[in-house]
C-alpha cells in the first residue's frame, strides 16, 4: 500500500518529530510514504478567518500537488476536516473543481482513522508506560466524527494506563485564530482544560492535534507542571513492538 | 439601525470579564448545571429526529415568510386580536407607546421577551412617562440593578445569590439574605401589587400560530400568565419568524424548547392566547394588540444567512459554547449574546458594528451540535467571517498577513524560507502581541521538509 502524507505546517514549523513518527509507524505497518515536497498548507488558517480567497488558493495548490489515486494521510484532525469536508463546500459552485474537491476529500484520512479502519494498527497493540489521557479535539470528533480511533489506539499500549479526562471534547481554547484573536480568553479555556487533564491523574496528555497540544502545553508550562504532552503519533511510534 | 456606531471594543470587555472572579464563578455553576439538565431532558429521546423535523419546519416558515405572515394577522384579526406591523424597532415603540396613551395607562407588567429588548421599549415607554415593571424574576433583578440580560432565558445569570440579597437590601430596603425560596417571596409580594393594579399587560410570544392568529407563552413562574390575564388590556410583541403553520407543530417544539433550555420535560407554564376575551369566557385581558416586528427579518430570510431565523431562542448554544461561559453575556455588548446572538446581532445591528463579537468563537462546533433546529452556528459564524473581510473590516496586521500567506501558499519555496525566516526573527515577534508569541514555541531551525527530502 502506498499513501502519501501531509504533514501540516505545525509539524513542519513546529514539531518535526510528530512527522518523523507518523513516518515510522506507516512503514512499520508495511505502507509505503510518499512526501510530496510541494506540499505548503491544507488553508485551515485563512478559512477560519474568513480569508475565502487564500483559503481557496490554498486548497487549488493542495489538489494539484497531492493528485494521483494514493491516500492521503494527515496528522490532525483539523486539517484533515478542512480538505475532507470544507474543500467540497468551497467549490460547491465551481464544477470542475467541485469534482476534484469530492474525489480528494474521499481518499483523505486523519492519522488514526487510517491506523484502526486500513491498518487495524490497534489489534496489533503497542507497548508504553505512564498514565496518559487524551483530548478529543473539536475537527476530529465533530466534524470527522473521529471519536473512538484514537481510544482504540491508546487502549491497545500494553505497560500503560489510559485515565478518561472529564469533559474530553470540551474546546480547549486554541481555535487557530482565535488565539490570537482573544489571546486571554484563549489561555482561560486552555487552563480550565489543564484543570480536567489534572483531573484524570495522568502524567502524559495527548491528543490528534498539534494546535490543541500547543495551547495546552503552553498552559501546563505556565502552571509549572510536570505533564508531558504528546502528539499520539508519537507514543504510538515509541511503542511499536 | 444605528450605522455610525463604533465597533465593541470586544477584547477589552472579555478581558474585564475574565478579571471578575464573582462572574466567573457565577457563569461556571449556571452553564454547567444547565448543560447537565440539557443532557438528562434529552436523554434517549429521538432528539436527531425531532431537530430534524423541527429545521424542516422552520426553512418552510422561512421560505414561505411573507404568506405565513399574511396568514397570521389575518386569523389574529379574525379571532379578536388588532393586529399591527412594524417595519423596524422604532415603529414597534410608537405602537406600543399609542396604544397604552390611546388606553391612558401609565403602568405596564411585563413579562420576559427579549424582542422587546431588541427594541429598547422600557426606556423607549419610560421617557413616555410610563413606568415598567419587570415580573420575570430574573428581569426584575436586572431592572433594578439597572442592567440589561446577559442571557437570553436566564438574564440574571450573571449574578450570584449574595449579590441579588445585597441588590435586594440596597433597593427595596428589605433585610439582607440570600436564601433563594425567601428573595423569591420578597420579590413576589412587590410584583403581586403591581399585577393587581397594572392597566395593561406587556409579553412576547414564544410562538405564533399561523392557522389560528394564537400567540404563546412557555414560562416557569406564572407572571406570564398573570400579565396576559389580569390587566384588561395585553399588548403582545413578537416578531415575524417566530410563526409556526399549525396549533399542532407545537407538540414538537414543546418537546424541544424546554429540554433544549432548562432540561425540563414540559415547561411550568404554557400559554395559547386566541384573540381577547370573548364575551362569556372568564379570564383573559378585554383586548389583545399584537405587534409583529420586522426589523429586518424579511430581509434576512431572503438571504445566505435565513438559517438564523429558525432558532427558537432556547439559548442551549451559551450554555455550552465555551467562550459565553467563560465571559457572559454583558462582554458582548448586543442583545443577544452567545453564538446565536453574535449571528443575529451582526445582521440586525450591521457588521461595522459588530465585526468583533465574531472573534468569539473557536468555532468547535459544540453550539451546532446541541441547536434543537439545526442552526449551522460555527458555519455561520464562519461565514460572517468572509463577509467581514469582504468588507474590509478586518485589521491591517490580517490583511497584510493573509496577503502574504496567499502568495506563500502556491510558491514551497517561498513558503520554506519563510518558516526559517520565523525561527531567525522569533524574538522579535513579541513587538507584535507578546500574549500571542510567549504562547508558542519557537519555530525549528531545520523543518520536517528539510528532513524527510
Amino acid at each position: 500500500m502506498r499513501v502519501q502524507l501531509f504533514a501540516t505546517c505545525l509539524v513542519d514549523t513546529f514539531y518535526p518529530e510528530t512527522g518523523e513518527a507518523t513516518l515510522k509507524l506507516l512503514r512499520h505497518f508495511g505502507v509505503e510514504v510518499v512526501y510530496p515536497e510541494e506540499q505548503t498548507c491544507c488553508g485551515k488558517p485563512p478559512d477560519s478567518g474568513g480569508h475565502a480567497k487564500q483559503a481557496r488558493k490554498a486548497a487549488e495548490h493542495f489538489m494539484s500537488v497531492f493528485s494521483g489515486p494514493d491516500p492521503i494521510v494527515v496528522p490532525s484532525g483539523s486539517c484533515a476536516s478542512m480538505i475532507k469536508n470544507h474543500y467540497p463546500e468551497m467549490f460547491a459552485d465551481d464544477y470542475r473543481l467541485f469534482d476534484a474537491a469530492r474525489e480528494i476529500s474521499s481518499r483523505t484520512f486523519e492519522l488514526t482513522q487510517f491506523l484502526v479502519h486500513k491498518l487495524k494498527a490497534h489489534e496489533f497493540g503497542f507497548v508504553g508506560r505512564g498514565k496518559i489521557t487524551y483530548h478529543a479535539s473539536c475537527q476530529l470528533t465533530r466534524e470527522l466524527g473521529v471519536r473512538e480511533e484514537p481510544l482504540a489506539l491508546l487502549r491497545s499500549i500494553e505497560g500503560a494506563e489510559f485515565c478518561p479526562m472529564p469533559l474530553a471534547d470540551r474546546c480547549c481554547g486554541f481555535g487557530g485564530v482565535f488565539m490570537g484573536k482573544l489571546p486571554e480568553v484563549s489561555m482561560a479555556l486552555a487552563d480550565d482544560k489543564v484543570e480536567t487533564i489534572l483531573e484524570s491523574g495522568a502524567n502524559i496528555v495527548t491528543g490528534c492535534d498539534h494546535g490543541c497540544l500547543m495551547n495546552i502545553s503552553d498552559a501546563i508550562k505556565r502552571r509549572g507542571l510536570t505533564i508531558d504532552v504528546k502528539h499520539i503519533a508519537v507514543i504510538l511510534a515509541e511503542g511499536l513492538r | 439601525m444605528n450605522r455610525v456606531s463604533k465597533a465593541v471594543s470586544f477584547r477589552s470587555n472579555t478581558v474585564k470579564a475574565l478579571n471578575d472572579p464573582s462572574l466567573r464563578a457565577a457563569m461556571r455553576h449556571a452553564t454547567s448545571t444547565f448543560g447537565k439538565k440539557r443532557a438528562d431532558g434529552i436523554g434517549d429521546n429521538p432528539f436527531e429526529e425531532w431537530r430534524e423535523k423541527a429545521s424542516e419546519i422552520r426553512m418552510n416558515v422561512l421560505k414561505n415568510l411573507e404568506q405565513y405572515v399574511d396568514m397570521f394577522a389575518q386569523n389574529a384579526t379574525k379571532a379578536g386580536s388588532i393586529v399591527h406591523r412594524a417595519k423596524d424597532s422604532h415603529t414597534a415603540c410608537d405602537i406600543v407607546a399609542s396604544v397604552l396613551r390611546d388606553h391612558r395607562v401609565d403602568k405596564v407588567v411585563k413579562s420576559k421577551s427579549m424582542i422587546t429588548e431588541e427594541i429598547h421599549l422600557n426606556s423607549y415607554l419610560e421617557q413616555s412617562g410610563i413606568k415598567v415593571v419587570e415580573t420575570d424574576l430574573g428581569e426584575y433583578i436586572i431592572q433594578i440593578a439597572g442592567e440589561t440580560p446577559s442571557h437570553i432565558i436566564a438574564p440574571a445569570i450573571h449574578k450570584s445569590r449574595q449579590q441579588v440579597g445585597q441588590l435586594f437590601c440596597d433597593k427595596l430596603g428589605c433585610e439582607y439574605s440570600d436564601d433563594p425560596t425567601i428573595l423569591t417571596k420578597i420579590a413576589r409580594s412587590v410584583l403581586r401589587q403591581e399585577f393587581l393594579t397594572a392597566p395593561a399587560g406587556i409579553s412576547g410570544s414564544n410562538f405564533a400560530i399561523a392557522e389560528t392568529g394564537s400567540i404563546s407563552l412557555v414560562t416557569n413562574e406564572g407572571n406570564g400568565r398573570m400579565v396576559t390575564t389580569l390587566p384588561p388590556l395585553h399588548v403582545a410583541v413578537t416578531s415575524i419568524e417566530k410563526i409556526l403553520p399549525k396549533v399542532s407543530d407545537l407538540a414538537l417544539f414543546l418537546r424541544l424548547l424546554p429540554r433544549s433550555a432548562t432540561g425540563q420535560v414540559l415547561s411550568s407554564y404554557f400559554s395559547l392566547i386566541t384573540g381577547a376575551r370573548k364575551a362569556g369566557e372568564s379570564s383573559g385581558a378585554h383586548q389583545l394588540h399584537i405587534v409583529l416586528l420586522d426589523n429586518g427579518r424579511a430581509e434576512i430570510s431572503k438571504g445566505e444567512f435565513k438559517e438564523i431565523l429558525k432558532c427558537v431562542r432556547c439559548g442551549a448554544c451559551m450554555n455550552i459554547c465555551p467562550v459565553y461561559g467563560l465571559i457572559g453575556g454583558h462582554a458582548y455588548d448586543s442583545t443577544y449574546p452567545g453564538p446565536m446572538g453574535v449571528i443575529l446581532s451582526s445582521l440586525l445591528d450591521g457588521l461595522d458594528r459588530t465585526h468583533p463579537l465574531l472573534d468569539a468563537s473557536t468555532l468547535c462546533g459544540a453550539c451546532s451540535d446541541v441547536c434543537p433546529v439545526k442552526v449551522p452556528l460555527a458555519k455561520l459564524i464562519n461565514q460572517l467571517r468572509q463577509k467581514k473581510v469582504e468588507l474590509g473590516l478586518a485589521s491591517m496586521l490580517e490583511t497584510i498577513g493573509m496577503t502574504g500567506f496567499g502568495i506563500a501558499v502556491e510558491h514551497p519555496r517561498l513558503f520554506e524560507f519563510l518558516q526559517r525566516a520565523a525561527n531567525r526573527v522569533w524574538p522579535l515577534a513579541g513587538f507584535i502581541d507578546a500574549k500571542v508569541s510567549d504562547r508558542l514555541p519557537r519555530p525549528v531551525a531545520s523543518s520536517f521538509k528539510r528532513r524527510v527530502s
